[in-house]
């Protein structure tokens, strides 16, 4: 059987790819969005090995509405994209200080 | 070592590489194939772990859904590649600090007495009638059916979005307005003209 503290720390080394490939990547929209759904990805991962461990579906319901938040804000985030693009004609993040923010 | 746990590992070094290559490879659309490839093996260790339901859905949603969407807009934008790669070998060092940083700080969270992991009793695994996906529903459809249906209007907002911020109206293309054609009166398309009949002359 497989230990629960092996899935965990699966989930952590993950968690840290994504954060680090957040800082690595920082000009780049899309890989920032694909950093997100790897974290989205480790996050549940913790969700289903304790609901493996506890015998509880409820952690499992968590995973099924995460995925479901994780896809729309994928498709809305890509749309932002593509618009972003349409009127910038580029996705660099150095680029995008209109706001002056 | 039994033939799962072998699985396991096998599973979760594909799944570590895989995503290593995510954030490090040069080319967007090999980034997007690496991660169909970290959702692929992750569906893998969920279906190790009995949760048959979920494993399947990442699959279908993530993989033949999101990634094709994420694929179809790396395909579509026409990004110059050397603008966005500059300053990456400095921001490694960044990343790989801020990387350590949180792994120290879930090793101390996972080691934790409080935790109690090294106490947690041994799993017991569920005989081969067992229906994950008859289980889940089961809740799903009792006890949870109003975060369900939630979850389905979060759906159809972002439906909604998603075609309102990228559709464009393109000057000159021909729209059939409906409620001009129904609110038409016979006055403006027909006109009677009376004349005298005309004899033969």
């Amino acid at each position: 059987m497989i230990e629960i503290s092996h899935l965990l720390i699966l989930g952590g080394v993950l968690f840290c790819i994504s954060m680090a490939g957040i800082f690595i990547n920082r000009k780049n929209v899309i890989i920032l969005l694909m950093s997100i759904e790897l974290m989205l990805l480790s996050v549940n991962l913790n969700f289903v090995a304790f609901s493996y461990q506890l015998g509880d579906l409820a952690g499992q319901v968590f995973v099924f509405f995460i995925l479901t938040v994780a896809a729309a804000e994928a498709a809305i985030g890509l749309a932002i994209l593509v618009v972003l693009f349409r009127t910038r004609q580029t996705i660099n993040v150095a680029e995008l200080d209109t706001m002056k923010g | 070592m039994t033939l799962v746990q072998l699985l396991f590992y096998f599973f979760a070094i594909v799944l570590v590489v895989a995503g290593l290559r995510v954030i490090t490879v040069r080319n967007p659309v090999h980034a997007a194939l690496f991660l169909v490839l970290t959702f692929f093996s992750m569906a893998c260790i969920w279906l190790l772990l009995e949760e048959e339901f979920l494993a399947i859905v990442l699959v279908l949603v993530y993989v033949g859904a999101v990634m094709v969407l994420f694929l179809f807009v790396v395909m579509m934008l026409d990004i110059n590649l050397v603008r966005l790669r500059e300053g990456f070998i400095r921001y490694v060092w960044v990343g790989a600090g801020v990387a350590l940083l949180i792994a120290v700080q879930l090793y101390s969270v996972f080691s934790a007495k409080s935790m109690g992991l090294a106490s947690g009793a041994p799993v017991v695994g569920h005989g081969p009638n067992y229906s994950n996906t008859e289980q889940l529903g089961r809740v799903l459809y009792t006890h949870y059916v109003y975060p369900f249906e939630i979850a389905a209007a979060v759906l159809l907002v972002a439906i909604v979005a998603a075609i309102a911020l990228t559709m464009r109206r393109r000057s000159g293309t021909k729209h059939q307005r409906p409620s001009e054609q129904v609110a038409v009166r016979r006055q403006d398309r027909i006109r009677i003209v009376k004349m005298p009949a005309e004899k033969k002359q």
